[in-house]
């Protein structure tokens, strides 16, 4: 923002809207580095009885008023700028609060075109309510009363490469002039439509929805078969969901007048911090961020950024979800006791309709955990499969990709050339144990070879992404400083052995000169403690038939960095990683790591879970 | 701390009620504010064009899709009957014929020179808006709808399927927590809201509906059972449009949970009464619990005042329910609520309360586990 003056910026008040929590961060100028003074937190309050995001943000400004001992607000109004120790100099915002975005898209051809369409709309943070194509084998009245009975938010047309065919562009225009299609939200206006198809074909679009849509052209998503152009599809998304659909969130437009920086929306936030780490660092990374309603990946390979919003992957509001995806047993396979499924059925639909509740027992927590593998898992699988290049333009793909478009991703998103795995969100960042956060990042993940593990200590990442916008260097020093929590690393070699079998020995040079000798069997875990800000240097030698990085059975010199955890040695095995099928067996292994890790107290199911307050009964 | 938001429903037995009655698209309203209304007033009426049916008359006729305008027998807007001819080629020097029949009845909507299709527009589909509740107009949007006023017993469900429904409330149990059952469910079931206890399963909502109740009202269902009745997984809580036969409201949550003392004291003292329900469930922005309306229209205006209690912060004294294992659905008064975080067994270090469930039982909980309770 030219208005604003970085220089002068000593004090900055940040606030993200989550579907569940809203939280607030205040960050001060303290000599010359900016700082991480306090946060706090309050449920959104986009239900009643308040429907009102503002007041969220209000209840969460007051903690933080509360634990600074700071007056930051004349009544409902933020004082700005700062005037001796009141106030701050600068408000400013994410949000994911407003729901989802529920589209509808269409293509010609629906594993080309229509998949494209797809792709582009779930990497703006859709929901992809359904795909139309010409060749989706429904009938056209089929259709129209499909795209009639949706009542999407926005439709993203597509079709045809650019010189290509006009006629199933205009038949899918056709069909939507036909359904004549309401939006989500009511009478009050007409439904966005963007059309990002063959250029050739934008008169006729015009001629058929002109007047009866509000329609917005962009540039073809697919302009040749072997390149795919999804950046300007998805930023018209994004532009007509800040618009159409977030101004309809109760109380965003008060909380947008609050603030002279543009209410940026959270993935797009963290996206943002993501991607400079990557770049300062030079590493490839990827980001996860689990939120209520949605789980968003990010990653950064060979300097390339991607993002997927999974937009019914979450711990609250989209927990049922979870379930109804991954299945009851491939959540039940992470939790290490008996559960009955009707129980556990209820459980997480209680959840769903009381969103905002917390795990108080231990045996909760383990279940919140369990499904929270199971979204990052799901989340990752839908990152991979539709991870395109350069912030969504100019992916190349070959014309033998384009038969197996679902696999494509795959050659982006490596895993064993992963450097860095950053977890944020609720269930990681706010984990009891820092080793919860870094299992289930390894569960969920898989990382191959050599992996260094960080959380987002009190999920700031938001806030600090819409800070980079107006201060990098504030937004950079505190990310460093207060915000990223580095785990320590982890070595998992890929392949697979007979359980109990050697499968990596290390010889650890640990500071202070102590040699380690380590022979870690196959199936098991190792946690060697090694500090924050400490290193290692380490000999990795595989077994036969297991691989760090060099090649099967090849020897591998590194420098492990520790953490708050440590390092990480990974046997399970990769490639596949595979829970043992006997429920006594898999419940034996799952104790076993979890010791190792020391990841829960040593009591895992409580007989009388509560405390009672001292002297009383 | 600051401001303590804990989130409740609204059980409370006078209240004021307004709700907006509005058609998908615009229409004409046919009430006028000030207008008393019953909940099967029509209050407005649309009609939504009707589905449309294409026709691929280039390849019918076997003519290029810019001749196809040629070969119409009736003019565009013209209306048409099933089985029809309203286009015709001839080839082979007019020896052969082709023709297009008319599918469904309807009107000639339009020709693509680009991809030689014809549509044909069904009838229109009439729409209406009913009241809901027994009430008053007291605001009218021109072309799209009304919004009624009320006064009576409201009360709001934790979750619900299936649509907007009209009965008399039959109480079906002697308590809150006794299940609702089969040999509860006859004949005088039909047309009725009916209410049970503690939980109900699919096999009696099934009775329900086969008995013709209108909706259940009930404490508890378990998620299992629910997949049954819908046939899928529910993923996100967004439910109001299940064809389903019977609208269910759920008041407390999952599992077998006696419905809370006031809601079912409220609803007995209801008995009788036409009530309006709708299971309607939002929970992600703008939401939508189910609800229970029985209107007492009569009534003075005095008492609004006994309404929800929910809108203010928690303080010592209050009833409140736990919304969480492992004390779920149990109900107590607050006794303490200490500033400083506090561990739990997770070792998580939040913001606590004490409740005390009686019987001298008490607990620490965390604040954001407990709802509020109008005591």
């Amino acid at each position: 923002m030219s208005t604003i003056d970085p220089e002068t910026l000593n004090s900055v008040l940040a606030t993200d809207c989550g579907s569940t929590t809203t939280k607030a961060i205040l960050i001060e100028r303290r000599g010359s580095e900016y700082r991480l003074i306090v946060r706090g937190e309050a449920p959104t309050t986009v239900e009643a009885p308040f429907e009102d995001v503002t007041r969220g943000v209000l209840n969460a400004i007051m903690e933080v008023e509360e634990l600074a001992g700071r007056k930051i607000l004349d009544g409902e109004r933020i004082i700005t700028p700062q005037k001796g120790s009141e106030g701050v100099d600068l408000y400013i915002s994410t949000s994911s609060a407003g729901g989802g975005l529920q589209m509808m898209v269409s293509g010609v051809v629906k594993s080309m075109t229509g998949e494209s369409a797809q792709r582009a709309a779930l990497g703006a943070g859709a929901i992809v309510m359904d795909v139309i194509a010409s060749n989706d084998g429904r009938l056209p009245y089929e259709k129209i009363k499909r795209i009639r009975h949706l009542r999407p938010d926005m439709i993203l047309l597509s079709g045809g490469v650019d010189g290509g065919t006009t006629s199933h562009v205009a038949e899918m225009a056709e069909l939507l002039a036909a359904a004549d299609p309401k939006a989500r939200l009511g009478v009050g206006y007409e439904l966005p439509v963007i059309y990002a198809g063959n250029k050739d074909a934008i008169d006729i679009v015009k001629e058929r929805l002109g007047g009866k849509v509000a329609l917005v052209i962009t540039e073809n998503l697919r302009p040749v078969l072997e390149r795919e152009n999804l950046g300007p599809a998805r930023d018209k998304i994004h532009d007509l969901f800040m618009e159409h659909v977030m101004a309809h969130a109760p109380g965003y437009r008060k909380l947008m007048t609050w603030t002279p920086v543009p209410i940026m929306p959270t993935p797009g936030a963290v996206g943002l911090i993501i991607e400079t780490i990557a770049r300062e660092e030079g590493i490839q990374v990827i980001g996860v961020d689990i939120g209520g309603a949605t789980t968003d990946v990010f990653s950064v390979f060979q300097g390339v950024f991607n993002r997927t919003v999974s937009a019914n992957l979450g711990m609250s509001y989209s927990v049922s979800n979870v379930l109804a995806e991954t299945g009851l047993p491939n959540i039940l396979r992470w939790v290490p006791f008996e559960i009955e499924e009707r129980d556990l059925r209820n459980r997480i639909k209680n959840k769903m309709i009381r969103p905002t509740t917390i795990p108080q027992s231990l045996e909760e927590l383990i279940i919140e955990q369990a499904i929270a593998r199971e979204a990052l898992r799901l989340a990752f699988e839908q990152h991979k499969s539709l991870a395109v290049g350069l912030k969504g333009v100019q992916q190349e793909r070959t014309i033998s990709d384009t038969f197996e478009q679902t696999a494509s991703g795959e050659t982006l998103v490596r895993l064993d050339h992963l450097d860095l795995l950053v977890g944020s969100g609720g269930v990681l960042s706010h984990a009891p144990r820092r080793a919860q956060a870094a299992l289930m990042m390894l569960d969920a993940f898989l990382p191959e070879h050599l992996t260094e593990l960080a959380v987002d200590s009190i999920f700031m990442a938001p806030q600090l992404g819409v800070l980079s916008t107006v201060h990098p260097r504030a937004a950079k020093e505190v990310f460093e400083k207060d915000c990223l929590v580095r785990l320590g690393s982890s070595v998992a070699p890929v392949g697979v052995g007979r359980d109990g079998a050697p499968a990596l020995r290390v010889s650890l040079e640990l500071p202070g000169g102590r040699v380690e000798e380590l022979s870690i069997p196959y199936g098991s875990m190792k946690l060697v403690p090694l500090a924050l800000g400490q290193s290692a240097k380490a000999t990795l030698r595989p077994e036969k038939g297991f691989d760090v990085g060099e090649g099967k059975g090849k020897e591998r010199q590194v420098t492990l960095k520790g953490g708050v955890v440590g390092l990480i040695f990974d046997c399970r095995g990769r490639q596949p990683f595979r829970l043992p099928d006997d429920r006594a067996a898999r419940i034996a292994k799952l104790h076993l790591w979890n010791e190792e890790l020391g990841i829960y107290p040593a009591r895992e199911r409580s007989e009388s879970p509560t405390p009672v307050l001292a002297g009383r009964a | 701390m600051a401001h303590s938001y804990t989130p409740g429903l609204k059980v409370t037995s006078l209240t004021t009620l307004r709700r907006e009655r509005k058609l998908p698209l615009p229409g004409t309203v046919l009430v006028k504010e000030g207008d008393r209304v019953t909940a099967e007033t029509i209050v407005a009426r649309t009609e939504l064009p009707g589905n449309v049916q294409s026709v691929n008359a280039a390849n019918l006729l076997g003519v290029l899709p810019e001749d196809v305008a040629e070969c119409l027998t009736k003019p565009v807007g013209a209306a048409v009957v099933k089985g029809e001819v309203f286009a015709e080629s001839r080839s082979f020097f007019g020896l052969f014929r082709s023709k297009c029949h008319a599918p469904v009845k309807g009107t000639l909507e339009s020709v693509s020179a680009v991809t030689g299709q014809v549509l044909l527009r069904e009838p229109p589909i009439p729409v209406e808006v009913d009241a809901y509740v027994d009430g008053t107009v007291v605001e009218i949007h021109p072309g799209s709808g009304v919004t009624v006023e009320t006064r009576g017993t409201f009360i709001q469900g934790i979750f619900g399927v299936g649509s907007e429904a009209l009965g008399s409330l039959h109480l079906c149990v002697a308590s809150p927590d006794e299940p609702l059952r089969e040999s509860g469910i006859d004949e005088t079931c039909r047309g009725k809201v009916v209410v049970g206890g503690s939980y109900v399963t699919t096999a009696v909502l099934r009775k329900a509906i086969s008995a013709g109740a209108k909706a259940v009202v009930v404490g508890g269902f378990d998620d299992h059972d629910l997949r049954d009745l819908l046939g899928y997984d529910l993923g996100v809580a967004i439910t109001g449009s299940e064809e389903l036969g019977i609208t269910l409201i759920v008041t407390e949550g999952f599992g077998s949970i006696p419905m809370a003392d006031r809601t079912f004291e409220l609803l007995k003292a209801c008995e009788g009464r036409r009530v309006s329900v709708s299971g309607a469930t939002q929970i992600r922005a703008g939401v939508l619990r189910p609800e229970i309306i029985a209107p007492r229209l009569d009534e003075a205006r005095t008492g609004d005042g006994a309404g929800s209690a929910v809108e203010g912060g928690l303080k010592t004294g209050d009833l409140v329910r736990v919304i969480r294992q492992p004390y779920f659905g149990r109900l107590g008064r607050v006794t303490a609520l200490p500033p400083e975080l506090m561990p739990l067994e997770t070792e998580a270090k939040v913001r606590v309360l004490e409740v005390d469930f009686g019987n001298g039982g008490r607990a620490l909980l965390p604040r954001a586990n407990v709802e509020m309770i109008e005591s």
